[in-house]
């Protein structure tokens, strides 16, 4: 993890199930989603990304997908999910990390990660993110 | 020739996990590619997560068959569940929703190398679906 990284407090107030941290690095979340990970575990993870984005007034999320096995459809909707509502909210989100195994199978599943941005691996998506508001800011979006 | 079969009782999200994860170790063991063993295992977590949303519960069941000649996977997952009114529709993507990430028994068929599902409507669904390895 680069330095100056604060894992984020637990501010939610219903009980969830806590097992996917959330790291606040300058004005981005990053967040790692873990190996077999529950219907419970990425509705939770969404739910509290675009919650936090608020909280802590971030332009960009990073979602590391380098421990998910299985992208099934249930985990791409959430994703693209993540992705439409922080949109919303006036940030950006960059799914990074992705296996090529898991790649190729949703390929062949016919499975669209549609109006969601990827990224190689997590520096590729700060990269990004660090070109997207330079372009920004300087008015050329 | 060799056989092995693990029955697995599907029921919550929870079990969906636990499935895929045990048919990735199978197929790799059978001696898949990593590639392959997570098609296999994406195609059990499609076909439990289809029991556990419409069928509430039912079984999945992984066979290893190690043959001289073919050596597979065979996923079983059968229902008691609502069954499907039209099947070729569902195998042929006719019930795919919102972009592409409804995927249901289409996506299954397109990784797998064969596919058979037996359904009657208000009885349940039982699908068949197979992979050889390929040498």
């Amino acid at each position: 993890m680069a330095k100056g990284v604060n894992p984020s407090s637990g501010t939610t107030r219903q009980p969830m199930p806590a097992s996917v941290s959330i790291f606040k690095q300058r004005h981005y979340l990053i967040s790692r989603v873990p190996a077999g990970p529950s219907d419970e575990d990425l509705a939770g993870l969404r739910d509290r990304l675009v919650r936090e984005v608020g909280q802590h007034r971030s332009m960009g999320v990073i979602v590391d997908v380098t421990d998910l096995d299985v992208m099934d459809s249930f985990s791409a909707r959430t994703l693209r999910d993540l992705a439409l509502a922080i949109r919303l909210r006036g940030a950006e989100t960059v799914i990074v990390g992705l296996q090529p195994e898991v790649a190729f199978s949703m390929v062949q599943l016919g499975l669209r990660l549609e109006g969601v941005q990827t990224a190689l691996d997590l520096e590729e998506g700060i990269a990004y993110l660090d070109n997207k508001r330079v372009r920004q800011d300087s008015g050329a979006e | 020739m060799q056989n092995h079969r693990t029955d697995l009782t599907v029921a919550t999200v929870g079990d969906i996990v636990a499935a895929r994860q045990r048919g990735r170790d199978l197929a790799l063991e059978v001696g898949f590619s990593s590639t392959d063993a997570t098609l296999i295992a994406t195609a059990i977590s499609e076909l439990a997560r289809n029991i556990v949303l419409y069928a509430k519960s039912g079984t999945l069941s992984l066979e290893a068959t190690i043959d001289g000649n073919r050596s597979g996977v065979v996923i079983t997952a059968r229902d008691k569940g609502p069954g499907i009114r039209d099947v070729q529709r569902a195998l042929l993507g006719g019930y795919t929703t919102s972009g592409g990430l409804g995927l249901g028994l289409s996506g299954v068929r397109r990784i797998m190398d064969g596919i058979d599902v037996q359904s009657r409507v208000g009885k349940g669904t039982t699908v068949t679906a197979r992979k050889w390895l390929h040498r």
